[in-house]
């Protein structure tokens, strides 16, 4: 049987996080109620005019130069013209021959030690349409908040083997946006937005297969399915003796399987032009230098310095750079060690992982949200680390740093929880619950291990949890064992 | 014909104010109600704005417009007065926003009259395609007054305002103002904001003049011109200062002269008028010298893909959703109240530009256009390197009769030839009375010049009128 690979390349349209809309100066903000953000422009009203968001200019320079894009010197503006309600103008003002960023790649991770490269071939700026909202008895209501509102549209080239690889793909993108400060990146609220482009071709060959364009695919796990669900499909057609058409397919996430879209709805000649009421966009040696300098350090960057320069383990790192705060988070924790080395900043690591990230999928927050100072989780890792206390009273104390904003240090220091790690003093007790169950001791030496835990459970309860566990054990081992 | 400095005059001496001369115009308006000049006279309003008016002329604060009475063609946005570019498409269309140029007109003192008829969204050269009916011409009533801004024209010309504002795109205000006997001025292309002006083609409209005399009219480009950060395509520049420079014709200048070839495309009496005021700009200082066009047949092809390009994209928006005309009845009613709502020939020209954007048909006509503006944008760069003014004709015939080319649209579009060159080229132009030879009609003739020299344009005008 002739094995298949896919051909896969995404357009991901992401709204940007500007505070007025592409070209006019209403608030672009999302959630306002219907039609309170518009003005004569983003009406399309008689006589008016666009005027260029400079602020849109500069965050799609900085995604270009985050994407390794070549930045055109001068770049125009085109009309995109169709008829639809939430339309206002009877177009859309984008970007067609002459993108600003073009010639670009991100790179994914396949594997721990695998990276691939994606190529970009264009990003370019456009506006937004309106909504319009069909799921209402009366008639097909019109909200144009969302008209003019700045979206820019990132073209990959066909360089994506398989579902997953569209996943990370679309993820890494997600996670540039959201270190830029460019985009929320929330799928749900149409922030982000991905169409895919998949085609196969038997293994081995250079030609590239027809394609189908897939839409509608609303969130980062309805991308993978869909995608996945389309390459079968088509590999079935194929295998079947059937021929793949050129058309536009809607993810249907009920049904979880991609439907033809109606012919009406994308037989259109856009009749593109160039927008004669917007100027050249030119840009300035100087604007790029200023922006370049303004790019902080990228997820896939940071990650391999966070391996590198806290000798953390790649998925400690992955799951700190997955959300940029994190990661800062975490730098700022370790800054306030006292000891600073390889096993503390593990340390770090696994308290955030653990403790930490428990507290924050069950608030469902994030991690400024949270309050914490990083201090305190720096001393409770020195404590640790120094065996000063034990894990169980780390634990212990956290709900009371992170209620009370209380230092941990004045709680281990006021209850003077420091852990005994005196052995002449643990001896004495030790010794003590030893005489006080003879008939334990009896048990342990006929061979019935486990009553050792018992003995530990005593001394720790005597103690109220300071003594040192690994000091209890290596004297009640001495002491039974010999 | 009425003249603002007469007005200043009068009102200087006490023989009038501001409301009296209103009230008058209203009169005056209203007995010349069959020309069809205007679509909405503002009675309520100019009064009140006269009132302001006396006020501060009696405060000895007047403004640099202070009671000048204008009247705006219906393509020009007037916050809570209706702006219907003569079509059903915007019949109760009621803007909420002010035109730059009309917020900088009120802002100095001047008066809105009333919105002027025109052809339908300013397509048309004889204001027959306006869906409120056609503008008679003032000086004999069986001719049109031009187009598009024909009532414009036509406002000046029966002396019912001081100054008209008109748009031009292909000739809109320079072929009325032949028509009717006005001045027309076209300015330079960014030289007034175009935010409020209903665009029909974008890269080629801009905001001109109607007056009987240069004088009003750089006073008047003097307060609309300028940067506007509401307009990107609007140059970065300051205000014209035409006004002050009025009477600093330089002592000799040179002028171009067209070829015969081209000249011949007039008739005998335009050709007449040009020879005679050949004679006149020399007589001025002028040292005529003969310039050459690479290709004048080109001018109209081109303007008219262009132009209807544009529109056809412009035009997009009127869809009954949001506001103006909706056609009645269940179903789509994009398709019915475009068919409805837009007259014959502002559908003819959107299924112009319609078919020459289309794919397999965009390179061999828009793009071809956009060469071919490219060459006449240089022929004019040229010819200025070489002459400080050009002088045309502004049409190729006197005034003709209504309804004697309104069913020859290709007849009525070559009544534009020689005003499109100056869109395309994004020149200033002007059109001046040249006499009235045929029948007492009038005849106009074009002065034009270099992008940004309106100055010489008007002391070129105000010399001649003398």
């Amino acid at each position: 049987m002739i094995e298949f690979e896919p051909v896969i390349g995404l357009e991901v349209h992401a709204q940007l996080l500007t505070n007025s809309k592409a070209f006019c100066s209403c608030s672009a903000e999302y959630g306002a109620l219907p039609n309170t953000q518009t003005c004569p422009v983003c009406l399309g009203h008689p006589g008016a005019l666009p005027v260029l968001n400079e602020n849109l200019l500069n965050f799609i320079i900085k995604m270009g130069i985050a994407t390794n894009c070549k930045i055109r010197e001068i770049s125009t503006f085109a009309r995109k013209n169709y008829f639809y309600p939430d339309l206002p103008k009877g177009y859309q003002i984008t970007q067609y021959e002459d993108p600003i960023c073009y010639d670009g790649f991100i790179e994914i991770e396949l594997s721990e030690t695998e990276r691939k490269r994606i190529g970009i071939i264009r990003i370019h700026m456009e506006e937004d349409a309106g909504k319009s909202i069909h799921d209402l008895d009366i008639d097909t209501l019109v909200d144009l908040n969302r008209s003019g509102v700045p979206l820019i549209e990132i073209v990959s080239e066909p360089d994506i083997r398989s579902a997953q690889e569209a996943y990370k793909y679309l993820t890494s993108i997600k996670q540039i946006l959201l270190y830029l400060g460019i985009c929320t990146g929330n799928m749900e609220e149409g922030a982000l937005r991905c169409d895919a482009n998949i085609s196969v071709r038997p293994i081995g060959n250079s030609k590239f297969g027809t394609k189908t364009e897939v839409k509608n695919l609303n969130s980062f796990r309805n991308v993978e399915k869909a995608i996945e669900y389309e390459i079968q499909r088509q590999i079935e057609v194929i295998r079947n003796g059937g021929n793949i058409h050129q058309e536009t397919r809607l993810w249907d996430a009920a049904s979880q399987t991609t439907r033809p879209m109606r012919s009406k709805e994308f037989a259109h000649d856009y009749r593109y032009f160039p927008e004669p009421d917007l100027v050249k966009v030119k840009v300035s040696n100087e604007r790029l230098d200023s922006i370049r300098s303004s790019i902080p350090e990228l997820p896939l960057a940071r990650k391999q310095r966070l391996i590198d320069q806290y000798g953390i383990p790649h998925y400690d790192a992955s799951i700190f750079v997955e959300d940029h705060n994190l990661a800062d988070y975490y730098e700022h924790c370790c800054s306030y060690l006292a000891v600073k080395s390889q096993k503390t900043f593990k340390l770090v690591s696994n308290w955030l992982m653990t403790e930490v990230m428990r507290i924050l999928s069950e608030r469902k927050i994030d991690i400024n949200e949270l309050g914490l100072n990083p201090k305190f989780v720096a001393e409770i890792v020195d404590y640790l680390s120094e065996d000063k206390i034990s894990s169980r009273i780390a634990k212990d104390i956290f709900p009371e740093v992170l209620q009370n904003n209380m230092s941990p240090a004045k709680i281990i220091e006021e209850r003077s929880l420091v852990q005994i790690s005196d052995s002449s003093a643990l001896e004495t007790l030790i010794d003590e619950v030893l005489a006080n169950n003879q008939d334990s001791i009896e048990k342990y030496k006929s061979g019935r291990k486990n009553v050792f835990g018992f003995f530990v459970g005593q001394v720790m309860e005597k103690m109220k949890g300071k003594a040192n566990p690994k000091l209890v054990t290596e004297i009640l081992r001495k002491k039974l064992d010999d | 014909m009425i003249k603002y400095s007469d007005f200043l005059k009068k009102i200087q001496n006490k023989e009038t104010t501001c409301v009296d001369f209103t009230k008058e115009i209203l009169d005056k308006i209203w007995e010349n109600r069959h020309l069809n000049i205007f679509i909405t006279v503002c009675n309520e309003k100019a009064l009140a704005q006269a009132a302001e008016s006396d006020k501060r002329f009696l405060d000895g604060n007047p403004r640099k417009l202070e009671g000048m009475i204008v009247a705006i063609k219906d393509n020009i946005s007037t916050k809570g007065i209706r702006t219907t570019c003569a079509s059903r498409m915007l019949e109760n269309f009621e803007p909420i926003y002010d035109a730059t140029a009309v917020e900088r007109l009120m802002a100095e003192g001047a008066i809105i009259i009333g919105k002027t008829n025109l052809d339908e969204f300013a397509m048309g050269s004889s204001n027959e395609t306006s869906y409120f009916g056609n503008v008679l011409n003032p000086i004999n009533n069986e001719y049109t007054p031009g187009g598009s801004s024909g009532g414009s024209a036509a406002a000046v010309a029966a002396g019912l305002c001081h100054v008209a504002l008109g748009s031009d795109t292909g000739g809109s205000v320079r072929q009325p103002a032949a028509f009717c006997g006005t001045l027309g001025l076209k300015p330079t292309y960014g030289r007034i904001s175009r935010w409020g002006l209903v665009a029909f083609a974008s890269s080629l409209d801009q905001i001109g003049i109607l007056a009987s005399n240069a004088d009003d009219t750089a006073r008047v480009l003097d307060v609309i011109s300028g940067s506007d950060a509401k307009d990107s395509t609007c140059a970065n520049i300051s205000p014209s200062q035409t006004f002050d420079n009025l009477q600093n014709l330089p002592e000799k200048f040179t002028f171009g002269v067209i070829s015969n070839k081209l000249l011949n495309n007039c008739s005998e009496d335009i050709v007449r008028a040009y020879d005679f005021y050949v004679e006149k700009l020399k007589s001025l200082g002028g040292q005529p010298k003969e310039i050459s066009f690479t290709n004048p047949n080109i001018w109209i092809p081109t303007y008219y893909i262009l132009a209807t390009a544009e529109a056809s994209s412009n035009l997009s928006r009127y869809d009954g959703v949001r506001y103006g005309f909706r056609a009645e009845g269940e179903g789509d009613f994009v398709t019915r109240t475009r068919s409805e709502g837009f007259g014959m020939e502002v559908k003819r020209r959107i299924m112009l530009g319609t078919f020459v954007l289309s794919s397999g048909y965009y390179d061999a006509y828009y793009t071809k256009a956009q060469k071919a503006r490219r060459l006449i944008y240089n022929d004019y760069n040229r010819i200025f390197n070489e002459v400080d003014v050009l002088l045309m004709p502004t049409t190729p015939t006197p005034p003709f009769k209504i309804g004697e080319k309104i069913n020859d649209p290709i007849a009525m579009y070559y009544s534009d030839l020689f005003t499109i060159s100056a869109n395309l080229g994004a020149i200033p132009a002007i059109s001046f009375p040249a006499g009235s030879p045929s029948n007492g009609l009038p005849i106009g003739l074009q002065l034009q010049s270099k992008h940004f020299n309106e100055d010489i344009l008007l002391q070129l005008s105000n010399a001649l009128l003398k």
